[in-house]
């Protein structure tokens, strides 16, 4: 694999119950990076993640730089609210030790008094950001991060990605992060892909343009580029 | 208290506490159902261990492992869900177990007699539940999370399939064994009701597990006194009083 990329997939096929999902798709990640990925809903978005991570079948190839830890933050995760189960042995069932817990909850911003809390009382944010957290136990070089779609306010969701860019720096990871959210594109991006079912497109954030975007979600909604010095 | 009657209450409280402890992760919906239809497909190798004079648990494993396999069997040949598929086996098992038992041990086979164990008996109850027990413990977080997110226990690098097989085999075991006590009709409610009231009662997994533990053991053990008081059938009498803490906890729910 050429220096800096750390990820490569090449003619990527999905094919889940008779139906395609995704086609040919080829892109590369570099060290650092953060990928958004973008798409109307059904565009497969969320299959390319799992396909990432290696849970789904697929045909053609993903390559990993060798020796890569992956950190995986789900979109949801409806059953965990029925379990009764507390903050901290959420952790521990990954294995992870006290000290590391605590220094985690210290990086996504959250007081030590939560282990103890049962995970179905959290609120959406907070929830979030324990997943984020719970990715980064062991870890990790990479971090998949899926957004939800419902259930977060606006204000925790504005303070999730101001998160991932801080965590992004204090650890060094590369981020590959599935969204709906044009802003975060273009705060937060160093490249985006465009998703519906094919690729559309593969660029710098500022290459993305209104015309791009209606190809991509079919014309039906407009879009507006805010300017970013 | 005759050494007998011992043997029957140490039986109890080690079944009981095992199977409460398996109950306690059988946290879908799908799994309540398979452990409650595990009950009655053992009652065709009851009756046929009758038949043949061997131990009834013995023959309810055999005939456990066998339906497993037919389930497992038919999900691959069919695209219906597993409920329907459990539901099947469920049913024939109970036609075909209803002709094969001896009339005179039926009720027996249904319900359940502890007024025959013996001394051996008890000690092969307390030690394959302390085995069961200790495999359960061991896959106990790699359960939880798959039982969260399939996606997440993969990531993890869990096989999932590997786990439940293990579990399923765990279930078949401690129902082999919870038949003796309760009979085939109520071994699921040993394994389901002390898991709902722990479920009721607690707000973290260690209060929970522990407690689906300890309404196992107490169940069995206040069931026992009643049977031996009263002389109440056991099996109905340790599932009354498993049901009676299941309604405590719904005043005390949190």
């Amino acid at each position: 694999m050429e220096k800096g990329i750390i990820l490569k997939v090449e003619n990527l096929n999905v094919e889940l119950e008779g139906e395609k999902i995704l086609e040919n798709l080829s892109f590369e990640v570099k060290k650092g990076e953060i990928l958004t990925i973008l798409g109307p809903n059904g565009a497969g978005k969320t299959v390319l993640l799992k396909n990432l991570l290696g849970v789904l079948p697929f045909k053609g190839k993903i390559e990993w730089k060798s020796g890569l830890k992956i950190g995986y933050v789900p979109q949801r995760l409806p059953f965990i609210k029925d379990i009764p189960m507390n903050v901290e042995e959420f952790f521990k069932l990954k294995g992870a030790p006290t000290n590391e817990i605590k220094k985690i909850l210290n990086s996504i911003g959250l007081k030590e008094e939560i282990l103890e809390k049962k995970i179905g009382d959290l609120s959406s944010g907070q929830f979030q950001r324990i997943l984020v957290g719970w990715a980064l136990t062991s870890s990790p070089q990479v971090l998949l991060f899926d957004e939800p779609t419902t259930g977060i306010d606006i204000g925790g969701q504005e303070s999730i990605y101001e998160l991932l860019e801080k965590l992004k720096k204090e650890r060094d990871l590369t981020i590959l992060l599935v969204t709906h959210d044009l802003s975060i594109v273009y705060k937060l991006a160093t490249n985006c892909l465009c998703l519906n079912k094919k690729m559309l497109c593969y660029s710098i954030p500022k290459e993305l343009t209104p015309e791009r975007l209606s190809q991509l979600y079919g014309g039906q909604i407009k879009f507006y580029q805010h300017s970013h010095d | 208290m005759t050494d007998q009657f011992l043997f029957s209450l140490i039986s109890g409280i080690f079944i009981g506490g095992a199977a409460g402890f398996l109950g306690s992760l059988m946290l879908t919906k799908r799994m309540a159902l398979v452990g409650d239809a595990l009950g009655h497909v053992a009652l065709p190798g009851m009756g046929l261990a009758l038949l043949l004079g061997l131990d009834i648990s013995f023959g309810a494993f055999f005939f456990l492992l066998l339906g497993i396999f037919l389930i497992w069997l038919f999900e691959i040949k069919t695209s219906l869900p597993t409920e329907v598929l459990v539901g099947v086996v469920f049913v024939a098992s109970l036609a075909i177990g209803f002709l094969i038992v001896p009339k005179l041990e039926l009720l027996e086979a249904l319900f359940g007699d502890i007024s025959k164990v013996s001394f051996e008996m008890a000690l092969i109850s307390a030690v394959f539940s302390i085995l069961i027990f200790l495999v359960v413990n061991r896959i106990y977080p790699k359960m939880i999370l798959a039982n969260i997110s399939d996606d997440l226990a993969k990531s993890e690098g869990i096989k999932i399939k590997r786990q439940n097989f293990i579990y399923l085999l765990s279930i078949a075991a401690i129902v082999a064994l919870g038949v003796k006590i309760v009979g085939s009709l109520l071994v699921g409610a040993l394994v389901i009701i002390p898991a709902a009231t722990a479920r009721n009662l607690s707000k973290n997994l260690k209060e929970y597990s522990l407690g689906s533990i300890a309404i196992g053991i107490l169940s069995c053990f206040c069931g026992g006194l009643i049977f031996k008081l009263t002389g109440f059938p056991a099996g109905p009498s340790i599932i009354l009083t498993s049901t009676f803490f299941f309604l405590i906890s719904l005043i005390f729910k949190k």
